[in-house]
């Protein structure tokens, strides 16, 4: 079942020099073991191509049922060299929650999570 | 000893609201305000202004801050700590010594200025002695742009803010001190913690960086059912009330709008998170996985099981240069076709700045109202509409002053001149701004001396 990662999870991303970072929270706590195996840093690669320079890197937060990446080269040199509306990537959250992750029908639907609307 | 003391944040960066600092000591018991006003930006901003006039360079709204919570200070004996004297915390102080003077409170004053951070006096003697400065994100040393530079600032930690405390300030100013050492000395003087109580100290810092945002973890900025947060115009700023064991509870006055919750407070504890095993401080080495939470009630975290892990022997510097010169120009184009029509004026104006030979290390376009936040990824909302407006935005970025003050004057002309139904140029010529940049660096922490005196 295709699900939209605005679905299972929140998230607050910030700025260090030209790498911006991403936290996601999921929405329960029962989801982040799929979000563990689904949003690979290899995922989140594909899915920022084109729009950041630089590697991804992720760490977990199994304590806070979250994961943070790092997203470096994502902001036109950050800070006050940035031409960026986001220069302080403030709303890459909101950019990483537009990715669609792929949950096992049976998982999905014991963890009553809820399918896409859209699936492009 | 007290068994909880409560560290209330009244400003989460320079330019936050002016009426929180008062709100929290006057919203019920409160032993501390914290008040953390210094960004990267912020210390080349004052560096120039201090350039200006030797008497300014610090947070100018800390003056009214304090004059808006001094009866709180003189008669209930509530603590201030806050890093606004940034880079000249003595004029800071002699500010503030003004203001009590005139408000009959000269004698109930005693404050506390902590020095030592600012290094930019002592950069060619550091240079010479071997100390690179280099860049921590490219490697390059700081030689290579040491004409440039305009602020040099060690972020310090606990220690000298611990030891005002101790010589019996109730207003203690920093320059660069860490966001982090705010909340956590007051917790450290108060429950002795030792230099090497490593799991309370960053107990501490965890403290420190969830309140230090201000109101990011009581509700603003809260994606986290955000329609459901009541009463943001009365938002609550957060409180830590910390226990001698390094747990603490971060909550807010009764009363106020906003929420503390599980999501709020996690969500700002992810907020410009690196390594979370490896946050570093001058005092001590937080492992953010080792947090944890607990619903303690209506807007009551229990936050507990912190570790800690030895000091590494660097502290982090913080250095502004002068990297050349910027400027943002926009138009706005309607309905129909307002992309279309927005996407020809962005070419013509590309194809008359190389006619004009200008020579930028950047120029960036964005499409507000359809690209300018996510990008390409937004792809769906272009398949599904045609928006009614877009915004052109243009910014160019180069190190010739004179290219990017040509570029403001190829704005304008495209209202006439380029496609149709255009508007929004109301705002005049685009700005060129010089661009002072950022370059994080390490030091030995043993060049390091730090100073408090009392004024």
């Amino acid at each position: 079942m295709k699900i939209r990662l605005v679905d299972l999870a929140h998230a607050r991303s910030g700025d260090k020099g030209d790498t911006a970072n991403v936290g996601v929270i999921a929405l329960r706590p029962e989801w982040y073991p799929a979000l563990e195996r689904l949003v690979t840093t290899e995922a989140v690669e594909r899915h920022f191509h084109g729009v950041i320079d630089g590697p991804v890197v992720r760490y977990e937060l199994p304590n806070l049922n979250a994961l943070n990446f790092l997203l470096h080269g994502a902001l036109d040199g950050g800070g006050t060299l940035s031409l960026k509306t986001d220069a302080q990537g403030k709303v890459f959250s909101t950019a990483l929650l537009r990715m669609f992750v792929d949950v096992p029908d049976d998982e999905a639907r014991r963890l009553g999570m809820v399918p896409a609307k859209v699936s492009s | 000893m007290k068994s909880v003391v409560r560290v209330a944040s009244g400003q989460g960066f320079w330019g936050d609201s002016l009426e929180a600092p008062r709100q929290q000591v006057e919203g019920g018991h409160v032993d501390y305000l914290m008040l953390d006003y210094l960004a990267e930006v912020t210390m080349s901003i004052l560096q120039k202004q201090k350039e200006r006039d030797p008497f300014t360079g610090y947070a100018g709204d800390f003056v009214g801050a304090i004059e808006s919570v001094l009866p709180a200070i003189t008669e209930r004996g509530v603590r201030v700590v806050a890093n606004a004297g940034g880079v000249n915390p003595p004029a800071c102080a002699a500010a503030i010594r003004t203001l009590a003077d005139h408000g009959h409170a000269a004698d109930k004053l005693r404050i506390a200025v902590v020095t030592g951070d600012d290094l930019l006096g002592r950069l060619d003697e550091l240079i010479e002695g071997g100390h690179a400065l280099a860049n921590m994100e490219t490697g390059v040393p700081l030689s290579a742009v040491r004409d440039q530079v305009l602020a040099a600032n060690a972020y310090i930690g606990s220690g000298p803010i611990v030891e005002g405390l101790d010589r019996g300030a109730n207003v203690v100013i920093t320059g660069r001190s860490t966001d982090t050492a705010l909340t956590m000395a007051p917790l450290r003087y108060e429950f002795g913690w030792g230099a090497t109580d490593w799991d309370k100290l960053a107990a501490g810092i965890v403290a420190g960086h969830i309140i230090e945002c201000g109101a990011q973890c009581s509700g603003g900025n809260c994606l986290y059912e955000w329609r459901s947060i009541p009463d943001l115009a009365n938002v609550g700023y957060p409180i830590a009330e910390a226990s001698p064991d390094g747990s603490f509870i971060i909550t807010k006055h009764e009363g106020t709008g906003g929420r503390v919750s599980l999501p709020s407070v996690t969500e700002q504890l992810v907020y410009e998170m690196g390594d979370p095993r490896e946050y570093i401080t001058p005092d001590v080495v937080a492992d953010f996985t080792s947090i944890r939470l607990e619903d303690a009630g209506p807007d009551r975290v229990r936050v507990f099981g912190i570790k800690g892990r030895p000091a590494t022997d660097k502290l982090k510097v913080s250095i502004a240069y002068r990297a050349g010169f910027k400027a943002v120009g926009t138009l706005v184009y309607s309905w129909p076709e307002a992309l279309d029509k927005a996407k020809a004026a962005d070419r013509i104006l590309r194809e008359r700045l190389d006619r004009l030979g200008l020579r930028f290390d950047q120029v960036l376009t964005e499409f507000v109202g359809f690209s300018a936040t996510h990008g390409q990824l937004a792809i769906e909302s272009r398949a599904d509409c045609e928006p009614p407006e877009v915004q052109l935005r243009v910014g160019v970025r180069g190190s010739n002053r004179r290219d990017v003050e040509r570029f403001t004057r190829e704005i304008a002309p495209l209202v006439l001149n380029g496609p149709p139904s255009v508007t929004g140029f109301a705002g005049g010529r685009p700005k060129v701004e010089e661009i002072v940049a950022y370059w994080p660096a390490l030091i030995d922490k043993s060049v390091i001396t730090t100073q408090v005196d009392i004024v």
